[in-house]
C-alpha cells in the first residue's frame, strides 16, 4: 500500500514536471496584446519552429567564430537578458574589448534600427557585423558558411527550416532573426499591471507617475523607448565615441545615442553606451545632477532653463521601485530561448 | 567637265554605300552582346598594381595596391533618341583590377545602333536597402562583396582604392579611400552615388547585332582621384572612409571616365 502511494506521488511528479516543460514549447510569434504592431518584416521571414530551433543553434555556436571560441551568446547571456554583465564594454575574441556596452537581445521586433548608433536598418543584417569585427567574433561571412556546410547536423536543419539543404548569407541570417525575434519580454509586473491582473504598491506607483512626467517622451511605453537618437547630458567619453553622428554625419546628431529600453534593469547593468554607470542610483543621481549642457541636448532635459531632472532622495527611490516592476523574470528564465 | 561628271558618279556611288553602311538592317526584338571595358589606367600610363610608381599634383609620388569598384544601372541610348535599360538584376559589375575577367562587363541589349551610355558609379540607395535574399552574386556581403560592404553602417563601398606613398604617416605608409554612403536610410546624410553619362558619338557608336558583338572601350583615368575641383594630398588624407571629406574624392572620381573607342 505504502508503495502504491509512493508510485502514485512519483507519478505526479512526473506528470506536475512534465507540464512545467509543456508550458514552454514553441507557440510561434505572438504581437503581445498590451504592444503596438511590430515592425519587422515576417512577410520575407515567416518564423517556424525549425527556423527558430536552427537560428538558437547559430545563436549558441562559438564555430561562428574565428577561433571557435565566441558564440553570439558569449556576450549575449541569457541570464543578463541577453546582455554581457558586469562588462561596460564588450569583451571579445582573443581577449580584445570593444568600444560599447552590449545591449540586450529583446523585443527586437518593435525596432526600426540597430546598435546604439541606429548604423543598421534591418535585423537579418545585424550579424555579419559581429562575425566579421575583429573584435568580436574575427570571421568572415565565407568562413562561416563553408563551416556550417561541412557540420554533420546543419544541412539537415537547414533542410528543415527552408526546404533545401542549401546553405547561404539569407538562410543564415534569416535563422538567426527568427530566434531573436522571439525572445518577447511582456511578463513584467508592469505588464500584469497594464493587463489588470496585478496592481502596483503605493511606492511604485509614485514613481509611475514621476516616470511619466519626467522619463516618458523619451522611454515610451510600452516598450520603454521611442527608438530615436538623443544626447541625454553624458559627457562624451575617453574614445570620443560620437554616436549617430558616426552614421549621418550631421552636426546635429553629435554624441547623439539611440533610447535605449528600460525593461530588466536589474539584470543589464552597467548603464549607458559605454557602461559608466554600475547602479541605477548613480542613473538617477546623474540625471539629477550631472547632465551636461551639451550643444545637443536635448530639450526635454533643459526644461525652463533648468539642466536634468531635479530629484529627491524619496523620488529617487520611487523611480527605482517603478523601474523594478520592470524586470521580467519569466524572460531570463524561459528555457526555450536558452543553449539546448 | 567629263571629269566634275566621273567625280560626281563617284560621290554618289560613295555616299549610298556610306547610307547603307550607316542603317543596316536592326531587329529590335534581337539581342546582341555589348561589352563596356574599364581600362583603369594613371594619367598617361597604364595601371599597375604594386608595381606601378605615379606623381599626383601635389607632388607627392604612390603604388596602387587595390583598386575596387561597382558600377551599376546601365542605360543605354541609340542615334534615335530612344533607350534601353538594362535589367537591374543583370546589371551590377564589381570591377576588380586584379582580375582581368571583372574588368569587362557583358549585357544583353535589343539590335540597334547606341550613341549615348550611362551607368551609376556605386550600388543604388534601393539594392543598399533591398531584403537580404536578393542581394546574391556581387551583391553577396559573405562572397564577391565581402571587402566592399560596411557591415556597422550597413551599405556597400562603391570605391576602393588602396596604396603607399611616402608622405603618409600612416603604419606601412598605407593609404586608404572606402568611398560609399548612399544618403543614409531613414536619415539623410551624404549621397556619393554618381551617375556617368558618356557620348560615343565623335569616337565611335556601339553597333549591336545578334550575330555581332561590339565593345565600348572606355579609359578610366584614376590619377583623377587626386587630380581635380580640389586636388587631394595623400599627406593630409591618407585615410578616408565615412566622412565629408568622401565627398570631395566622390567629386574628383565623377570626371575619370571617358569613352576611347568602340570596336565594333
Ligand atoms: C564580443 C561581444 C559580442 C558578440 C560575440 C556578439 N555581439 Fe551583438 N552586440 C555587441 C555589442 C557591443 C553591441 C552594440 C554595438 C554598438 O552599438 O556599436 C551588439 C549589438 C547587437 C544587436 C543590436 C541590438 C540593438 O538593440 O541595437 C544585435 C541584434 C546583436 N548584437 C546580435 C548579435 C548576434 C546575432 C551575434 C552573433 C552572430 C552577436 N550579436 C555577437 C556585442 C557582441
Ligand atoms: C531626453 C530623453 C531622455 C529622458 C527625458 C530620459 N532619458 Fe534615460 N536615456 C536617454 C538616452 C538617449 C539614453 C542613452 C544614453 C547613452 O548611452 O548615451 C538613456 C539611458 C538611460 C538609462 C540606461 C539604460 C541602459 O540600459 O543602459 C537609464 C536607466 C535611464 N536612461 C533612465 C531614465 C530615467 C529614470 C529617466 C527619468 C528620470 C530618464 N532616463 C529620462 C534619454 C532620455
Amino acid at each position: 500500500m505504502k508503495l502504491k502511494i509512493l508510485i502514485i506521488i512519483f507519478f505526479l511528479a512526473g506528470i506536475v514536471a512534465c507540464k512545467k516543460e509543456i508550458t514552454q514549447v514553441f507557440a510561434g510569434f505572438t504581437k503581445p496584446d498590451i504592444f503596438p504592431t511590430p515592425v519587422y518584416h515576417f512577410e520575407t521571414n515567416p518564423i517556424t519552429e525549425a527556423g527558430f530551433v536552427l537560428g538558437r543553434k547559430l545563436f549558441y555556436d562559438a564555430s561562428l567564430s574565428a577561433n571557435n571560441t565566441i558564440s553570439c551568446g558569449f556576450c549575449h547571456i541569457q541570464t543578463s537578458a541577453f546582455t554581457q554583465h558586469g562588462h561596460s564594454v564588450s569583451h571579445g575574441i582573443f581577449d580584445s574589448l570593444g568600444v560599447r556596452n552590449t545591449p540586450p537581445i529583446m523585443n527586437l521586433a518593435w525596432s526600426p534600427s540597430f546598435m546604439w548608433d541606429g548604423g543598421i536598418p534591418n535585423l537579418d543584417l545585424q550579424p555579419i557585423a559581429p562575425i566579421t569585427n575583429h573584435i568580436e567574433m574575427g570571421n568572415t561571412m565565407d568562413n562561416v558558411l563553408t563551416t556550417l556546410r561541412q557540420s554533420k547536423e546543419y544541412p539537415s536543419l537547414f533542410q528543415k527550416a527552408f526546404g533545401s539543404s542549401e546553405i547561404n548569407t539569407a538562410r543564415l541570417l534569416k535563422a538567426l532573426s527568427q530566434f531573436m525575434l522571439m525572445c518577447v519580454s511582456d511578463q513584467s509586473k508592469y505588464d500584469s499591471v497594464m493587463r489588470g491582473q496585478a496592481v502596483f504598491n503605493t511606492n511604485e506607483n509614485a514613481g509611475y507617475a514621476l516616470f511619466k512626467a519626467n522619463c516618458a517622451v523619451c522611454h515610451k511605453e510600452p516598450l520603454f523607448t521611442d527608438y530615436t537618437f538623443r544626447n541625454n547630458g553624458l559627457t562624451p567619453n575617453f574614445i570620443n565615441d560620437m554616436g549617430r553622428y558616426d552614421i549621418t554625419l550631421q552636426e546635429t546628431d553629435k554624441y547623439k545615442f539611440k533610447v535605449p529600453t528600460l525593461r530588466n534593469l536589474q539584470y543589464t547593468a552597467p548603464y549607458m553606451h559605454d557602461g559608466r554607470f554600475l547602479t541605477l542610483d548613480a542613473v538617477l543621481d546623474f540625471y539629477d545632477h550631472e547632465v551636461q549642457n551639451n550643444p545637443n541636448l536635448d530639450t526635454a532635459l533643459r526644461k525652463n532653463g533648468h539642466i536634468g531632472i531635479s530629484l529627491s532622495s524619496s523620488e529617487k527611490q520611487q523611480l527605482v521601485a517603478f523601474l523594478q516592476t520592470l524586470n521580467d523574470k519569466v524572460f531570463i528564465e524561459n528555457k526555450l530561448l536558452s543553449e539546448q | 567637265m567629263k571629269y566634275t561628271f566621273l567625280s560626281l558618279i563617284v560621290l554618289v556611288i560613295f555616299f549610298t554605300s556610306c547610307k547603307k553602311d550607316i542603317t543596316p538592317e536592326y531587329n529590335s526584338s534581337a539581342t546582341g552582346q555589348l561589352s563596356v571595358e574599364f581600362d583603369n589606367v594613371v594619367g598617361n600610363q597604364d595601371l599597375q598594381l604594386n608595381t606601378g610608381v605615379y606623381t599626383n599634383a601635389s607632388g607627392e609620388t604612390f603604388k596602387l595596391t587595390l583598386l575596387k569598384y561597382f558600377v551599376s544601372n546601365f542605360i543605354l541610348t541609340k542615334t534615335d533618341g530612344t533607350t534601353y535599360i538594362v535589367p537591374q538584376d543583370s546589371c551590377y559589375f564589381l570591377i576588380d583590377e586584379s582580375s582581368p575577367n571583372t574588368t569587362i562587363p557583358k549585357l544583353r541589349v535589343p539590335e540597334g545602333e547606341y550613341s549615348k551610355l550611362s551607368f551609376v558609379l556605386g550600388v543604388d540607395s534601393l539594392r543598399n536597402t533591398v531584403d537580404i535574399s536578393k542581394r546574391t552574386g556581387v551583391l553577396d556581403p559573405a562572397g564577391t562583396a565581402a571587402g566592399m560592404y560596411w557591415s556597422w553602417n550597413s551599405g556597400y563601398i562603391f570605391f576602393k582604392m588602396e596604396g603607399t606613398s611616402p608622405v603618409s604617416t600612416q603604419n606601412g605608409n598605407i593609404f586608404q579611400y572606402h568611398i560609399g554612403l548612399f544618403g543614409g536610410y531613414t536619415a539623410p546624410t551624404i549621397n556619393n552615388l554618381k551617375t556617368i553619362t558618356l557620348d560615343l558619338t565623335a569616337r565611335g557608336t556601339a553597333k549591336i547585332k545578334a550575330t555581332k558583338s561590339a565593345n565600348i572601350h572606355l579609359l578610366v583615368d584614376i590619377m583623377k582621384v587626386f587630380n581635380g575641383t580640389t586636388n587631394i594630398s595623400i599627406a593630409k588624407n591618407s585615410v578616408v572612409m565615412v566622412s565629408p571629406f568622401s565627398a570631395t574624392i566622390a567629386n574628383n572620381y565623377v570626371n575619370m571616365f571617358s569613352h576611347n573607342h568602340t570596336e565594333n
